[in-house]
């Protein structure tokens, strides 16, 4: 039996043209490390992007690769996987190219479920066309294409992964090494589509602007690790827990040690609870990272073919389906 | 018994509100006709709107059949028969019609309101209309009533089985019996018994009528002799039906699994139709969320190693541009179907045009040039699928097949061919790994005839490579940006489609001689009307002769000599001139453009004036 493989052997021989000290690093990094860990065969693995700073990723992991064209990567990725069921199929997309362009194959690649780990970097700007601002940017982003500052609600894409019908949705930072490594695995062992968001630092366009909880001294506060099955608390002292308010119908922060009984049970097929816990405003709440939604159900890819009436085997012949219908004889 | 007349051939039509059941009428009709060995050609002709107002001109749906015991090759200029179901149906078609065709009108449905919401003042049957024609009345909703009312139906459920007790009459016009019909009826109706019944009853009732009541005073049954055909085995085929048998043929040919993803748009969507009841032969279909996921998925299918299929007419079209140029770049292989419709924007969507030209050759950014061809006829779309399957994949291109509304739906005998006689087709498979270059550029080193590269998808072991939309190096097969390079791969891009020429048949001609003094080229569902055009002139000792485009990028390699050898070209298109601006660009000879954009097909008629008119206006010897 061959070696098993490390990072290294799924990197490729291209030299990697993001900008000193982009977030993106550190992603490519994770994700080659996690595919060796996972077990991953090169041959077997495929990544599909789009267009954009993000999308340039295939280039650089040595599997088979398409960098397709501006959003569209899940449609292609939905091609390549209904074809061969058999492969791993990432798909690599940014804020700009998942949510505005491609924001309609996005939501249908998740709706039906189709097989594909789907790695939606967000730095809350168009980084390749240098600083626009983006459909998550928030309110009052100034940029080229907004002097003023945007005025333009942002998107929140763990809510639209959810609306859309994932199945799984899961948040990340691009330096927590530990974290990403963690979604991603989680992400590749759900079959069906799985959106992974991850928060990345534009260094040149959107520097810091994640600062507020990425900051080291604000970690402990500002972040909570879901871990499923595990109360949910965070803090420097974990002293701080989520709790559920039935009169408001909101989540809120609560003393843990005082109300050590009323904290939250991370349970990841809570669908209600989910997307309570995405849309947390900051900075009154800490950002939520892990799985935070995970249901099972039969992927697309598997559906497709069970319903196919040969299960896209050439179970008959061109001869005899020419034939069936009235024919008749000329001597 | 009744007298018959016979005729070598004869074109009907059958006109109603869209909701009486014309297309069905009309398509059982054909089937008949097909069992008697006519040979026939069908034309349905439909409103955009599924159910538009009753009663009103824009809601006419009409089904036009020819059937001959002579070769039949268009759906007729003129019809010798009309059914008209209401005084809409009448006045729409009434201009279209032979002088001294019969028409048979549902009398029913002449009532003053029907008449004003068709436009008519006074009643055309009275007002000296009509004179000229052969004009036969029936109550036919009423006689239908009767006919159905033992079986207990509603008014309204009684009234829609008024289509087969026309269809009754219209066999008993033509001479034949009703026991295929009913053999269909009661296989459809299965388990709708009282349906079935109504139906079948309806259908006799009509039939009797013919042969009881006075109508035989006024209507002598024709009959028409079965055709002569090449021995063979036989059967009805439609274009949309031929496509897909064609593609599903094509994967067979090259084993190979077939992806069709499309978005549903007239008169695209029978492909998918088709292609989603071809499931045993290998092939998957997928209905994607819009035009683009289609090509795009389709496109993801390639790189998997499945033959990757979409389709759509030309607004769908248009929204696949950039992706063709991605399939393009990425050297995969692709077949682009555009059923064409008039245009321009959303445009005629159920009417025939062949508008869409200049956007198969050249509607994409950058220097992006792909094969087409076209199709011309309904049982031709079967060969014209297994030629364009055979280019994109020895070629590593995609490739648009043009077929029109025209063809979707018109249906012709067709001799079912001998499969094992069709030469598979070759695929550029994987190489063994060589270990002296690198993975990435063994994906990109081509076959230097053909320009193919190498067909590896994911899932083969130890070749990973990388594919993309960004330009890449002639050699390494890895990103560039570089001058130089770009423009050997521009060559390149462009000599690939250039080598296709030296793969396809040599142009053959149709009719005539190889030099003489009009050619006359035509491409696509025009075929029809221009060979009994061209036939037509020619038997009166013109000197015309014919040809008829498959290939359109690249031309057959001769086409250009065969050009050299007359005085003038003529070129007949149901657009403003599109081919005529590629044959004056590419031979630089300056054709006479003759088009037509009704969204009605060519009327033979029409073209032998053209024909006879420029032959008359070049002086003898003139040089072109």
């Amino acid at each position: 039996m061959n070696a098993p493989l490390t990072h290294k052997d799924f990197t490729t021989s291209q030299e990697v043209r993001w900008c000193p000290g982009c977030g993106d690093y550190a992603i490519l990094r994770v994700v080659t490390k996690t595919l060796a860990e996972i077990g991953a065969t090169r041959e077997n693995t495929a990544f599909v992007s789009g267009i954009g700073c993000s999308s340039r990723f295939p280039y650089y992991v040595e599997s088979y690769g398409f960098h397709t064209i501006h959003g569209r990567a899940p449609a292609v990725a939905t091609g390549l996987k209904l074809t061969n069921p058999e492969l791993d199929v990432w798909v690599v997309t940014g804020d700009g190219d998942g949510l505005s362009i491609g924001g309609n194959h996005l939501l249908h690649a998740l709706r039906r479920n189709v097989d594909l780990n789907i790695l939606l970097f967000n730095n809350e700007i168009y980084g390749l066309t240098k600083g626009q601002y983006s459909p998550t940017s928030r309110v009052g982003t100034r940029s080229p294409s907004s002097p003023g500052g945007s005025t333009d609600m942002p998107l929140v894409p763990g809510q639209f992964a959810i609306g859309a019908g994932s199945k799984f949705y899961a948040r990340a930072i691009d330096t927590d090494k530990v974290g990403l490594g963690e979604v991603l695995k989680a992400s590749h062992a759900h079959k069906g589509a799985s959106m992974i968001e991850i928060y990345q630092n534009c260094i040149v366009y959107n520097d810091n602007v994640f600062g507020g909880f990425t900051d080291k001294e604000n970690v402990k506060d500002s972040q909570i690790k879901l871990v499923h099955g595990e109360p949910m608390v965070f803090g420097a002292e974990q002293n701080k827990g989520l709790a559920f308010d039935i009169k408001t119908m909101a989540i809120t922060v609560v003393d843990a040690n005082k109300h050590a009984d009323e904290i939250l049970v991370h349970d990841e097929t809570n669908k209600v609870i989910a997307q309570l816990l995405i849309g947390m405003p900051r900075p009154q709440f800490p950002v939520a990272l892990g799985v935070i939604f995970h249901q099972p159900a039969d992927p697309f890819d598997k559906t497709y073919y069970n319903n196919h009436v040969s299960g896209m085997k050439r179970t008959g012949n061109i001869k005899d389906v020419l034939r069936k219908t009235t024919t008749w004889k000329v001597d | 018994m009744t007298s018959k007349t016979e005729l070598e051939s004869v074109v009907i039509r059958l006109a109603g509100d869209s909701g009486d059941g014309m297309q069905l009428m009309g398509s059982q009709f054909v089937a008949t006709t097909a069992k008697l060995g006519n040979d026939f050609a069908t034309f349905p002709d439909y409103p955009a709107e599924i159910r538009a107002p009753v009663g009103t001109t824009f809601g006419v749906s009409a089904y036009q059949v020819n059937l001959g015991s002579v070769s039949i090759t268009t759906a007729g200029d003129e019809p010798h028969v009309l059914v008209a179901f209401n005084p809409a149906a009448l006045k729409v078609n009434l201009a279209i019609i032979a002088k001294g065709a019969t028409i048979l009108l549902n009398s029913d449905a002449f009532s003053s309101r029907n008449l004003t919401k068709a436009g008519y003042t006074e009643d055309p049957r009275t007002s000296g209309e009509l004179d000229g024609y052969n004009v036969v009345e029936a109550d036919i909703g009423r006689l239908t009533l009767e006919a159905v009312k033992e079986l207990g139906l509603s008014k309204s459920d009684g009234g829609r089985c008024k289509n087969l007790w026309a269809l009754g009459l219209l066999l008993w016009m033509f001479d034949r019996d009703i026991k295929m019909v009913s053999e269909w009826v009661s296989n459809k109706f299965a388990k709708k018994e009282v349906i079935r019944d109504a139906n079948l009853a309806a259908l006799q009732a009509g039939h009797i009528y013919g042969e009881a009541s006075e109508i035989s005073a006024y209507v002598t049954p024709i009959a028409v002799k079965a055709a002569t055909f090449p021995p063979g085995e036989y059967r009805s085929i439609m274009g949309a039906e031929a496509l897909a048998l064609g593609l599903a043929a094509a994967a067979e040919k090259a084993d190979r699994k077939m992806m069709f993803c499309g978005y549903p748009i007239t008169p695209a969507s029978a492909l998918l139709h088709r292609l989603s009841q071809l499931g045993e032969l290998g092939v998957g279909t997928f209905q994607a969320e819009d035009e683009i996921a289609a090509v795009c998925s389709a496109i993801g299918a390639a790189f998997g190693g499945a033959i990757g299929v979409t389709a759509s007419s030309g607004p769908g079209i248009a929204l696949k541009a950039e992706a063709i140029g991605l399939a393009v770049n990425t050297e995969l292989p692709l077949i682009i179907v555009n059923a064409q419709r008039g245009g321009p924007s959303t445009g005629l969507p159920t009417k025939t045009e062949q508008s869409d030209l200049y956007q198969a050759v050249y509607g994409r950014n950058g220097d992006t040039p792909i094969p087409v061809v076209a199709t011309r006829s309904p049982g031709d779309c079967f060969y014209v699928a297994i030629e364009a399957v055979r280019i994109a994949l020895r070629h590593m291109t995609p490739v648009i097949i043009l077929t029109d509304g025209y063809l979707q739906n018109a249906a012709e005998p067709w001799e079912i061919p001998d499969v094992d006689a069709i030469e598979p087709i070759a695929t550029n498979d994987a190489p063994a790994r060589d270990e002296d270059v690198e993975r990435q550029q063994q994906a990109f080193t081509r076959n230097p005839d053909t320009g193919g590269r190498p067909w590896i998808s994911p899932g083969t072991l130890d070749l990973m490579h990388r594919v993309g939309g960004i330009e890449k190096d002639i050699v390494t097969g890895h990103i560039s940006y570089d001058g130089e390079n770009h423009s050997a791969m521009s060559d390149l891009r462009a000599n690939k489609v250039k080598s296709v020429a030296d793969f396809i048949p040599l142009q053959e001609l149709e009719m005539g001689e190889t030099k003489g003094r009009l050619l006359v080229i035509g491409w696509g569902s025009t075929y029809g009307p221009i060979y009994q055009a061209v036939k037509a002139v020619r038997e009166t000792g013109a000197d015309v002769s014919y040809v008829h485009l498959t290939y359109i990028q690249p031309f057959c390699k001769n086409l250009g000599d065969i050009i050299n050898g007359f005085d003038q070209v003529m070129v007949p298109e149901m657009n403003m001139g599109q081919l005529n601006t590629l044959l004056k660009d590419r031979f630089s000879i300056d054709p006479i453009s003759v088009t037509q954009v009704t969204g009605q097909p060519f009327r033979i008629s029409n073209l032998k004036k053209k024909i006879t008119a420029a032959l008359k206006a070049m002086q003898p010897g003139e040089a072109a």
